[in-house]
């Protein structure tokens, strides 16, 4: 265990701001691949029809990638609109109850598009 | 004394939302506050993108009902909603995409002097709204 006591001890900081700073930026970049997984497959020559775009999720290795991606944006947006939210709403309990509805929102949007990727 | 009390009303105190909309915001400031106003758009229309990949992913029948809520609307809403809808959810993609490449950008290299944060800003702006026009003509059909 790191040393915390005498000179060493740490007496300020939570540190979850560099933790939250370092997952914005990871979980943008997961969002970035999967961005330009999608749009590269869209682009292959052929006509753009339903089997095409359902192919382009019948890979295995896609359907992981979009559950990551879920999962990302569910972190991103999360960190996103509770900076947003501690910036510019000061009434605590107020700030609260939107909190809680962007969780609520929040998880019930992953919920629902992991029913969709799963059932494909 | 009646100056220093003068002195210390005169403290602008903490930032109203009248200030915000007042004051001037350089490039960077305004894709700064337009990076949050995407993020916000991308949250609350999160629905209707879980709903689009529902519908054009599931199934025939369901890529059917996708096809006609951009030709013909849905339910009692019509096609042009769900365009425009699709429309600002391609802004808000394209700039918080954007301006998130820039942020990404900017802490990989360290360039951080004021030039460089205009600049990349003025291109932010420029390359989301293009994109956003061209995406925007097909999606309406205009080629």
């Amino acid at each position: 265990m790191a040393i915390n006591y005498g000179s060493k001890r740490i007496v300020v900081g939570a540190h979850y701001g560099l933790r939250d700073w370092l997952a914005q930026r990871v979980t943008a970049v997961l969002m970035a691949l999967f961005t330009v997984a999608i749009i590269v497959q869209v682009l292959l020559p052929g006509e753009l029809d339903y089997y095409r775009w359902a192919g382009i999720f019948a890979h295995q290795w896609m359907k992981v990638l979009t559950f990551v991606t879920i999962a990302a944006i569910l972190w991103h947006a999360w960190v996103g609109v509770r900076d947003v939210l501690m910036d510019y709403v000061q009434n605590v309990g107020a700030r609260l109850v939107l909190q809680v509805a962007a969780i609520v929102w929040l998880v019930a949007c992953a919920g629902w598009a992991l029913q969709v990727l799963w059932s494909l | 004394m009646a100056d220093a009390i003068k002195a210390i009303k005169k403290r602008p105190g903490a930032m109203t939302f009248g200030d915000a909309t007042s004051y001037r915001l350089p490039p960077a400031g305004v894709v700064s506050i337009l990076h949050r106003i995407s993020g916000l758009l991308l949250l609350v229309l999160m629905p209707f993108v879980i709903w689009l990949f529902d519908k054009s992913v599931s199934s025939e029948v369901s890529y059917d009902v996708f096809r006609a809520a951009f030709a013909a609307g849905i339910g009692f809403v019509p096609a042009f909603i769900v365009k425009l809808a699709t429309l600002v959810l391609i802004w808000a993609f394209l700039q918080h995409f954007c301006a998130g490449v820039r942020h990404l950008y900017l802490d990989v290299t360290h360039k951080v002097t004021k030039d460089f944060g205009r600049q990349s800003a003025q291109a932010v702006l420029v390359v989301s709204l293009v994109l956003t026009v061209l995406f925007g003509a097909k999606l309406f059909g205009l080629y």
